[in-house]
């Protein structure tokens, strides 16, 4: 049969009446995907899905066992509940993720994607992404050999991720990287190492979120050697993020694998980035953390890097709870600047940064100009800690706020086109 | 009436694909034949792998590793068209022209003379709106292909260089995954890779289609670039590898580029193409190890534990291949464990 004939056949199909049809109640054209459909027939509705169309999956098990691309813009992909249709790909042979899109303008909704060996749900260059409603579980639970990524979103524009799940990721389980103008809210992520990342990102809103039982709740991070590493302009508001004490089960060799197990949030040379009206307790390691590039002791080869965190406004959060014990390479070092302060029992404040400057942008001066400053403020009884790293010299670590005294202009809410 | 109408509507659906039932079917990038011998513009012979006069057979000189696969290249111009000479990237080819590739499996690596089982012919056909891909799956009579928009896993064995009896699920693209390998330039655009002036320049083959005006734009022939070949230095050679393995996605524009790792053949920093970069969104890739290239430490850098895996989510390349490139590995881990220097953080 060709392929048009075969097309045809489920357009027509997919125009009929049935109660079942998962095209029922779709405008305009839309390619329907019967419950248990093989591999090559969810690829090929992939393919036949023309600009602007629907590919709807009925409700059901899809046993999936190779990458499924998507290539055709302004495409919807829709199941019948990110609990009915679900897409194991628990025996995946071929391809490094679940799901490829590399188009612009499509919305993901409303199913489940489980087991990929590798990434999950990848988005490559897009101009527009929309992910909603969806589950990404690996249904072992936490587990090293577990896939890396959920959502993931690289380089893309105009990105929502909203109202979904994600449980298990070996990396991030939402990861948002060296991409602009980006929303994600209401989401909840659960037993991944980090539960939300925006790396190398910019104009980042991540609101109304719910993150526990990962390593690391929320983590906002500027790496090196990328394309995209001058991003600035990430909003952390009025999420729930608590007992975030799964131990680290990344695979050794990745940056996420130094997130101290029980961290809540968590800024590594970020610019721009404004924390506030977050509820966050009962970590074991630190309720937030600030950290330079420089204690990760790992090698940079990228000359046009920005190691230093700068422009950060924390304030008006809520943060509770007693993080006695501080885990990996980084907890230690929280615990030897401790230990300069007072004798054991070592607790660490809420809230912790290494301490560590630009000399360029210090200049003579003792501290950043104000643009660059550091600031928190109101956030309730919190203790803080200025480390100094590193520790063991002449300057001994600091409680003192005083010199963090200072507020930045509020971030725009992103707009979403 | 009603009834004329529906099978109208069918007639012309079946028109709208090419739908030639295996009558000839002329070359276009928006309406593909369904049988690989409809494209007789191409193909003499399909089961022969005869091409048709006028289309050419042609060679690279560092073949992409495709899980012990045998590939017969040919190039189609449109009678009285030439493609432009460029000093590095692809070729620039008229619209109407096709490269055709057929993969196959010797039935004994070990004497070519056994002849071979046909898997699959892959086209790409640049149209007036730029090149698409189609694959080919050849019919259990190994006569003719058939078009396979979705992919397919073929179930094959061989006898091995070693006399050993090897098995492959053997997988053919689907149309989307074209360019996953060939959107070099970026994800939305499909370029070749094959017809670069390194890639051919070997065998007076550059030189036949200069003369057969089929190249023009060429500079003189001293200006050629050539690929490193057996006699080459060890870097080059490795270089070279890196190129035609990785290079299509690791490269400023390619699908890999939020890596950062670029192995493209014109990159000269060495922390670009991976000596002590630390890796990225590697995940399980990493396989704990630090840094994508350790000088002297094949065993613990990255980038062998890579191209040595065979797990869907850790194998590099990502497509194209099941099985380990022997000879690929070892190129890389003798480049790697000749190199001096740390990485220090």
């Amino acid at each position: 049969m060709s392929r048009c004939l075969a097309l045809s056949l489920i357009l027509a199909l997919s125009s009929g009446c049935s109660d079942d049809d998962p095209c029922a109640g779709v405008s305009g054209k839309c390619v329907a995907v019967s419950s248990g459909a093989s591999t090559t027939t969810i690829q090929k509705a992939m393919i036949d899905v023309t600009d602007g169309g629907t590919v709807a999956f009925a409700a059901g098990h899809y046993n999936v066992t190779g990458e499924i691309s998507l290539d055709t813009n302004h495409v919807t992909v829709k199941g019948a509940g990110k609990d009915a249709t679900v897409l194991s790909f628990a025996n995946q042979t071929d391809g490094a993720q679940g799901l490829l899109v590399t188009a612009d303008g499509v919305t993901l909704t409303d199913f489940a994607v489980e087991d990929t060996p590798g990434d999950a749900i990848k988005i490559l260059g897009a101009n527009g992404i929309s992910l909603q409603r969806l589950r990404v579980e690996w249904t072992r639970g936490a587990n090293e050999t577990n896939g890396s990524y959920g959502l993931y979103p690289v380089q893309c524009k105009n990105v929502l991720i909203e109202d979904s799940t994600v449980i298990g990721a070996s990396d991030s389980g939402v990861y948002v990287g060296q991409s602009d103008n980006i929303v994600v809210r209401g989401n909840t992520v659960n037993q991944n190492v980090a539960g939300i990342e925006i790396e190398n990102s910019s104009h980042a809103e991540v609101h109304d979120n719910t993150a526990t039982g990962n390593t690391g709740g929320i983590l906002v991070f500027n790496l090196p050697g990328l394309e995209v590493e001058t991003a600035s302009g990430t909003a952390v508001h009025d999420n729930e993020v608590f007992e975030n004490n799964e131990p680290n089960f990344a695979p050794a060799g990745n940056i996420v694998g130094l997130v101290p197990t029980g961290t809540g949030i968590a800024i590594l040379a970020a610019h721009g980035v404004e924390i506030f009206h977050n509820h966050i307790h009962d970590h074991k390691t630190v309720n937030i953390g600030v950290i330079s590039y420089v204690p990760t002791m790992i090698a940079i080869t990228d000359p046009t890097y920005d190691e230093f965190p700068t422009a950060l406004h924390i304030h008006d959060n809520t943060l509770a709870g007693t993080s006695d014990m501080p885990t990996g390479e980084l907890g230690a070092l929280l615990i030897t600047a401790i230990a300069e302060l007072h004798p054991a029992p070592y607790i660490v404040p809420d809230l912790v940064w290494d301490g560590v400057l630009d000399p360029a942008r210090i200049g003579t001066g003792t501290d950043y100009a104000e643009a660059d400053k550091i600031c928190i403020h109101d956030n309730g009884d919190a203790d803080f800690l200025n480390m100094h790293y590193p520790t063991g010299d002449a300057v001994l670590p600091t409680p003192d706020l005083a010199p963090h005294a200072c507020m930045h202009p509020a971030m725009p809410t992103v707009v979403l086109p | 009436m009603k009834l004329l109408a529906i099978l109208a509507t069918i007639l012309a659906s079946l028109a709208a694909c090419g739908d030639d039932g295996g009558a000839p079917c002329a070359i276009d990038a928006t309406n593909l034949c369904t049988k690989l011998s409809s494209y007789t513009a191409l193909f003499a012979d399909v089961a022969s792998q005869t091409p048709a006069d006028g289309t050419v057979p042609f060679t690279v000189a560092t073949p992409l590793f495709a899980d012990y696969t045998t590939k017969q290249r040919f190039l189609y111009l449109p009678p009285g068209s030439a493609m432009t000479w460029h000093d590095t990237t692809a070729f620039d080819l008229p619209s109407g022209s096709v490269l055709v590739k057929t993969f196959g499996y010797l039935h004994d690596r070990r004497d070519p003379s056994s002849g071979e089982r046909l898997l699959e012919t892959r086209l790409l056909i640049k149209g007036d709106a730029g090149w698409s891909g189609a694959a080919y799956v050849y019919n259990d009579d190994q006569k003719d292909a058939t078009l396979q928009v979705a992919g397919d896993v073929i179930d094959a064995s061989w006898i091995h260089d070693d006399g050993a009896t090897r098995t492959n699920g053997y997988i053919v693209p689907n149309k989307n995954q074209c360019r996953s390998c060939h959107g070099e330039t970026d994800e939305n655009t499909i370029t070749p890779l094959g017809p670069k002036a390194r890639h051919l320049n070997q065998g007076g083959q550059l030189e036949a289609l200069v003369a057969g005006g089929q190249l023009v734009g060429a500079p003189d022939p001293t200006a050629w670039p050539r690929e490193a070949d057996a006699s080459s230095t060890l870097d080059a050679r490795a270089r070279t590898w890196l190129d035609v393995t990785c290079a299509h996605c690791h490269n400023p524009t390619g699908m890999a580029r939020t890596s950062g790792l670029f192995l493209d053949y014109a990159e000269t920093a060495p922390a670009v193409f991976g000596i002590c970069k630390a890796p990225v969104a590697t995940g399980r890739g990493s396989g704990g190890r630090a840094y994508d290239i350790v000088p002297g430490m094949p065993d613990a850098s990255i980038m062998t534990y890579r191209i040595e895996a065979t797990e869907p989510e850790i194998k590099m390349p990502e497509l194209g291949r099941n099985l380990v490139d022997d000879a690929g590995v070892a190129l890389i881990r003798q480049w790697i464990t000749e190199m001096t220097g740390t990485c220090s953080g």
